[in-house]
């Protein structure tokens, strides 16, 4: 039986009995997740929670112990190289620091992936790569390098070049860290814009909670290898979970303790001078 | 007591192994990506440049005093023989046979070898390579390939271009300013070093290190830490272990081509 989600519709990815472990360390421990088709769906949790990681699962950078990871109908831990890589050209990735190739300008960066993916003449490559620049506001910036340009322009770049072969979804990975309010202005409003105008599905992986759930359609919670809650950004500010409410609201204490884990202070006070 | 230090001993025995083996796996990937070249052949072009044509002053100017140097203790030596007119053979068979392709080797570890592992181990570092993969552009074919290609073409040239100035550096100072008879320098030379037992042979060590040194950088590169400590560390293992290898196959080389 086909399986449906909230709206009706087949997710575009599912993410079922998800495993994953780095070493001794285990990052995912059993979670699901749904991403619907058309929407901007949120995940968010502590640094730390391998959000990126989830990222990476879903783009079959990395491979799970255990668990199914279907996209667009497709087992992505299943999938043969050649495979693979057909389904990521109809995926874009917007990576945190940008990934721009340094050693291109930022015409170039944008025109990598249809220069590789297609045998297009030069001067319609010419024409996409504008219209892409044109979408991000940086079509006057084609002649720089990336090394000059600023962070947030950076980010709005390698938006034009996760866009550029025109992807069913795209992936972006913290795209709101270390931006000054006027760069996190305009990616917020880049990001669901870019969703809406050019139906495509993104995913926003965040821990800057305000921005992230302006935008979202659908955000999940992730930590301790756990989905703790989801729901849309208005069911999640009423959540009932102490961690839900600590953890957007930026409380200092809660489920999650302000101090590390220690023995009582009045212990290690009364020690006196014996070492640690 | 003594279990420490054989701890030791075992996890570094194993972390070497581990490191050998995912370098040969490497290789192979590399040799399976070079066919999709024919069809680029623009991004080895690129490559032959900055890995090839920016190495060519080094190898000039290092060569030209090699020779030199060369000219003037070959001199010294010959002269109390009245042998000086083998300066030339003296020049020639060191530079062809062993200098050429050693000295080469190593400065192309030194200038190519180490920009190479550092450019490769900072595009990991700043998630370049990671971005290509998500672009469905594999880097082995994109990047890997091209360089590989390119150091492997470069080596046997500019070690042929090292023992050709060098050469011209010997006869700079043993014709031009130690008085050595400038048709015995080329004739006796001419005369004593064979095509194929020395010329060849250079060859065929210089497209050996050439290999190894190219294979030692890009493997560097690629399997970086990707931190900024990692990369400085790749860089120098990239030359340290280019400089022992090189030195290593040398004597193997040497002794196969040239022990009785």
């Amino acid at each position: 039986m086909r399986e449906t989600s909230r709206n009706g519709q087949d997710p575009i990815v599912k993410v079922r009995g998800l495993v994953f472990a780095r070493g001794e360390r285990m990052i995912f421990d059993g979670i699901d997740l749904d991403i619907e088709r058309g929407k901007v769906t949120a995940i968010m949790g502590p640094s730390g929670t391998g959000k990126t990681t989830l990222l990476k699962l879903i783009g079959g950078q990395l491979r799970p112990a255990s668990g199914t990871i279907v996209v667009d109908g497709e087992s992505v831990p299943d999938l043969g190289v050649k495979e693979l890589y057909r389904l990521r050209q109809r995926m874009g990735m917007m990576f945190q620091t940008g990934a721009l190739l340094t050693d291109l300008d930022v015409y170039a960066n944008v025109a990598f992936p249809i220069r590789e993916h297609t045998d297009l003449p030069e001067r319609l490559v010419r024409d996409l790569v504008l219209m892409k620049l044109q979408a991000v506001g940086l079509r006057g910036a084609a002649g720089l390098m990336p090394n000059e340009l600023s962070g947030g322009m950076a980010r709005r770049v390698a938006m034009a070049r996760a866009i550029a072969l025109d992807p069913m979804m795209v992936l972006y990975d913290e795209p709101f860290t270390g931006q000054d309010p006027i760069s996190m202005g305009v990616l917020i409003k880049l990001i669901r814009e870019l969703n809406d105008s050019l139906g495509l599905t993104s995913i926003v992986v965040s821990h800057d909670v305000k921005e992230t759930a302006a935008i979202a359609d659908y955000a999940y919670l992730l930590s301790d290898g756990k989905v703790v809650d989801q729901g849309t950004p208005e069911m999640l500010w009423k959540s009932a979970s102490d961690w839900s409410q600590q953890f957007l609201n930026g409380k200092p204490d809660g489920p999650v303790a302000f101090h590390y884990p220690a023995r009582s202070l009045r212990d290690d006070l009364m020690q006196g001078g014996q070492s640690r | 007591m003594i279990l420490g230090p054989l701890q030791l001993l075992g996890r570094k025995g194993l972390a070497f192994f581990e490191r050998l083996g995912r370098g040969h796996l490497f290789l192979l990937q590399t040799l399976t990506a070079l066919p999709g070249l024919v069809l680029r052949p623009g991004l080895v072009i690129r490559q032959l440049y900055s890995v090839g044509v920016l190495t060519l002053l080094i190898i000039l100017v290092s060569g030209l005093f090699v020779g030199m140097v060369l000219g003037l203790q070959g001199y010294n030596t010959l002269v109390d023989f009245g042998a000086e007119e083998s300066l030339g053979v003296v020049v020639a068979l060191s530079l062809v046979r062993e200098l050429g392709p050693v000295v080469s080797a190593l400065l192309f570890a030194g200038r190519a070898g180490s920009a190479l592992t550092a450019e490769i181990g900072l595009m990991k570092a700043t998630e370049q390579l990671s971005g290509m993969e998500m672009m469905a552009v594999d880097p082995m074919r994109r990047v890997i390939a091209p360089r590989f290609v390119a150091g492997f073409i470069s080596m046997p040239l500019l070690a042929a271009i090292f023992s050709f100035v060098g050469i011209y550096g010997g006869y700079f100072v043993g014709v031009g300013l130690l008085g050595v008879d400038d048709g015995a320098y080329w004739s006796q030379m001419q005369d004593k070093v064979d095509l194929h037992d020395d010329v060849y042979n250079g060859v065929i060590k210089s497209i050996v290190f050439g290999f190894v040194a190219v294979w030692i950088a890009v493997f560097e590169g690629y399997d970086t830490v990707p931190t900024s400590a990692g990369v400085s560390r790749a860089t120098t293992r990239t030359v340290v272990h280019t400089a022992l290898a090189v030195l290593g196959l040398d004597f193997v080389l040497t002794a196969l081509m040239f022990g009785d």
